[in-house]
């Protein structure tokens, strides 16, 4: 099978300015990414289609000359999609920006909480030896060796 | 072979259901009646589908009355029917329960008429994917589930939820791209979608080719299902969704992924399981998600940290590749959707009843409503695998099989499932400790406090969450589903003999791959 090399270089370049747009933090950059990805998939699914040819009626043209249509059949349903989660994210970030006045995705402040409180090498506020003999119990009897690294450990392995 | 009809069914009569409730959007007692009689019906056709796919094979419909290879085909085999089955239960529960919860009307600020079609539109994406013959339609339904998940996380617009769900999103719209990307590729490499006919194509490529095909496949699936280094979307997105919706989500959702990570491993990939990478992955995903659930003092968050860490048993079974092992697995698969699911149904009873669901608020509530206590006790220490339940069968099904296995790898792994199981009972006895049996927290200023709170409660619409109000006896709607649920997971420890032989043919199957591919394909593969 042969190659177009200038589609495949166009894929290469839209994956990567779409891959680039995609890390900024702002939504509708976000949203330009995934409009020039899913463009790179779909020139992707013409690559995979092989050379072009003629249009595959049955009866006009010959079946040896017609393209393949079955790519062309699941592009068609790929830039539906692109266009309804366009339209989704687009209203998104409307309302982020209505909302916080930008459209930035946010870090997880429960995260962040966590993680601070980690950091500060503080208890969970939900350990607590008020509660009385049980709570302490079950703490010490399972995992003794982990319970107690774990409530400050994780965040530290995730970030 | 006339079963086969009733194959679409579970994807039309949704999608049918959700426009018929989207055009009778100003009755909301008509909407509540399209949408229950609907997935009443799914059941029955689910259930039907599992008696004739365990008695006769697969039941395979090729829509438009195209043949195989070239037009799409739907095919329930036992691993689809039962997933189908499950599912459709466990979403007619969460209905119940928000029909009671009233959270179509909460308030203006809700769309009142998009709930119901939402939800349908969502099981019936769930649906396609698990009756899927081909990648694409795969792939199609995966898009069905997340963008009808888009609207319901972002439900009413409020910031928390727009916060939360454009993390979801923006996570989301990466997987599927690469999904699609690997869609391209395979179709270039072999000049197909269909999986029964790629079953036999993908052999013939160069190792190397079909390496890169899996693991484009896996990376997308196992964003979807949550396994760990690709699950740090999931407890921040799905806490902040109202109760049912977080249910449904964790019941489901991720479920879709990990059966898509059955479907391909065994049908497609046989011969390269990958299992050492995949037990590595099992063991972090379990163990870090789980050290995640007991640093968690919101309960709905260390829930859906409890559903990362548990993802990882799936995948433990999954990446074994033995009889044993994928009957563990999907046996684990109905347990925990089940069980899951309760649970978050329960965090909203909780929810509603203490008026948060911060551990460190809460309290009391076992002498306040130990109904509500038996609710949350019995899922709790399902989950944790505590011997009658089916969790505990689940998790030894799985432990037997990494025995089975024998590598050091599998040993490891059986050893950190034991360790994980202890965790989740570590945190689920502290969260039961903390909202169950301490003595209520200092009432006036823990209620009073919303500046300082760290704990987002989903709705403020005034009318549910005042913690006054919310403060009310449990509805006997809303807790009944529940309490549905927690009978069904019962089931599953005295039905468990029954239901492990169907697990164990349904692996069987899977391993062996002529049931499918001739179903799909009767006169061989082209």
């Amino acid at each position: 099978m042969t190659t177009n090399l200038v589609l495949v270089v166009v894929v290469g370049v839209l994956f990567a300015a779409g891959v680039y747009l995609l890390l900024e933090r702002s939504l509708t950059r976000v949203l330009v990414g995934v409009i020039l990805i899913g463009n790179g998939v779909n020139t992707l699914f013409l690559v995979a289609s092989g050379p072009a040819g003629r249009a595959p009626i049955v009866g006009l043209n010959d079946v040896d000359d017609m393209s393949d249509p079955l790519p062309q059949a699941m592009v068609l349903t790929a830039i539906v999609i692109t266009l309804g989660v366009t339209a989704f994210l687009l209203a998104m970030a409307y309302r982020a920006w209505q909302l916080n006045g930008h459209d930035d995705v946010q870090d997880d402040v429960e995260d962040a909480a966590i993680r601070r409180r980690a950091e500060r090498d503080e208890v969970s506020s939900s350990y607590d030896d008020s509660a009385g003999g049980t709570m302490d119990e079950e703490g010490a009897d399972e995992p003794s060796g982990e319970g107690e690294p774990a409530a400050v450990g994780p965040e530290g392995e995730r970030r | 072979m006339n079963a086969s009809v009733l194959v679409p069914l579970p994807v039309v009569l949704p999608l049918f259901g959700a426009g018929l409730a989207l055009a009778l959007g100003r009755s909301a007692r008509a909407q509540r009646v399209v949408s229950v009689v609907v997935l009443g019906l799914m059941v029955v056709i689910a259930a039907v589908l599992l008696a004739r796919a365990d008695a006769d094979g697969p039941q395979v419909m090729h829509v438009g009355g195209w043949p195989a290879p070239i037009g799409i085909s739907l095919v329930a085999d036992r691993l689809s029917a039962l997933m189908l089955l499950v599912s459709v239960i466990v979403a007619l529960c969460v209905l119940l329960y928000s029909l009671s919860q009233g959270l179509v009307e909460y308030g203006p600020d809700i769309p009142l008429s998009i709930y119901h079609p939402t939800f349908l539109i969502l099981v019936a994406g769930v649906s396609n994917a698990f009756l899927s013959g081909d990648l694409f339609n795969l792939y199609v339904g995966f898009e069905i589930l997340l963008a009808a998940s888009y609207v319901l996380l972002t439900l009413g617009g409020t910031a928390d939820r727009i916060r939360a769900g454009s993390t979801y999103v923006v996570v989301s719209l990466a997987s599927s791209i690469v999904f699609l990307t690997a869609l391209a590729l395979v179709y270039a490499a072999t000049g197909t979608v269909s999986l029964a006919q790629l079953a036999g194509r993908l052999d013939e490529l160069p190792p190397s080719v079909a390496l890169l095909l899996q693991l484009m496949l896996l990376t997308a699936f196992a964003i979807k299902a949550a396994v760990f280094p690709l699950s740090a979307w999931l407890p921040d997105s799905y806490p902040t969704a109202p109760a049912p919706v977080t249910a449904v989500f964790a019941g489901l959702l991720t479920k879709v992924g990990v059966y898509a990570i059955i479907r391909t491993q065994t049908l497609l990939f046989p011969d390269s399981p990958l299992s050492d990478l995949l037990l590595w992955v099992a063991l972090l995903t379990m163990v870090i998600g789980i050290l995640g659930a007991v640093a968690q003092d919101d309960l709905k968050r260390m829930l859906s940290f409890t559903l990362v860490s548990h993802i990882g048993y799936m995948v433990f079974g999954v990446a074994l590749a033995s009889d044993d092992g994928l009957s563990g697995a999907i046996y684990y698969v109905v347990h925990h959707i089940v069980i899951q699911t309760n649970l978050f149904l329960v965090a909203g009873l909780i929810e509603r009843r203490g008026g948060s669901t911060s551990l460190e608020r809460l309290g009391g509530l076992a002498r306040l409503s130990p109904v509500l206590a038996l609710l949350f006790f019995v899922p709790a220490m399902n989950l944790a695998g505590i011997p009658p339940f089916s969790g505990f069968l689940g998790k030894l099904g799985l432990m037997q099989a990494g025995v089975d296995d024998g590598g050091w790898l599998a040993y490891v792994l059986v050893a950190g499932s034991v360790v994980t199981s202890l965790l989740t009972l570590y945190a689920m006895a502290k969260a039961w400790n903390r909202a169950f049996w301490q003595p209520p927290a200092v009432e006036p200023d823990g209620a009073a406090g919303p500046t300082t709170d760290l704990h987002r409660k989903p709705v403020r619409t005034g009318a549910q969450v005042s913690s006054k109000v919310a403060a009310v006896a449990l509805r006997a709607g809303m807790a009944g589903p529940a309490a549905v649920l927690l009978l069904v997971g019962v089931a599953m420890t005295v039905f468990a003999g029954p239901l492990f032989g169907l697990t164990d043919r349904a692996a069987a199957d899977l391993r062996e791959r002529t049931p499918y591919i001739e179903a799909v394909l009767p006169g061989g593969a082209p």
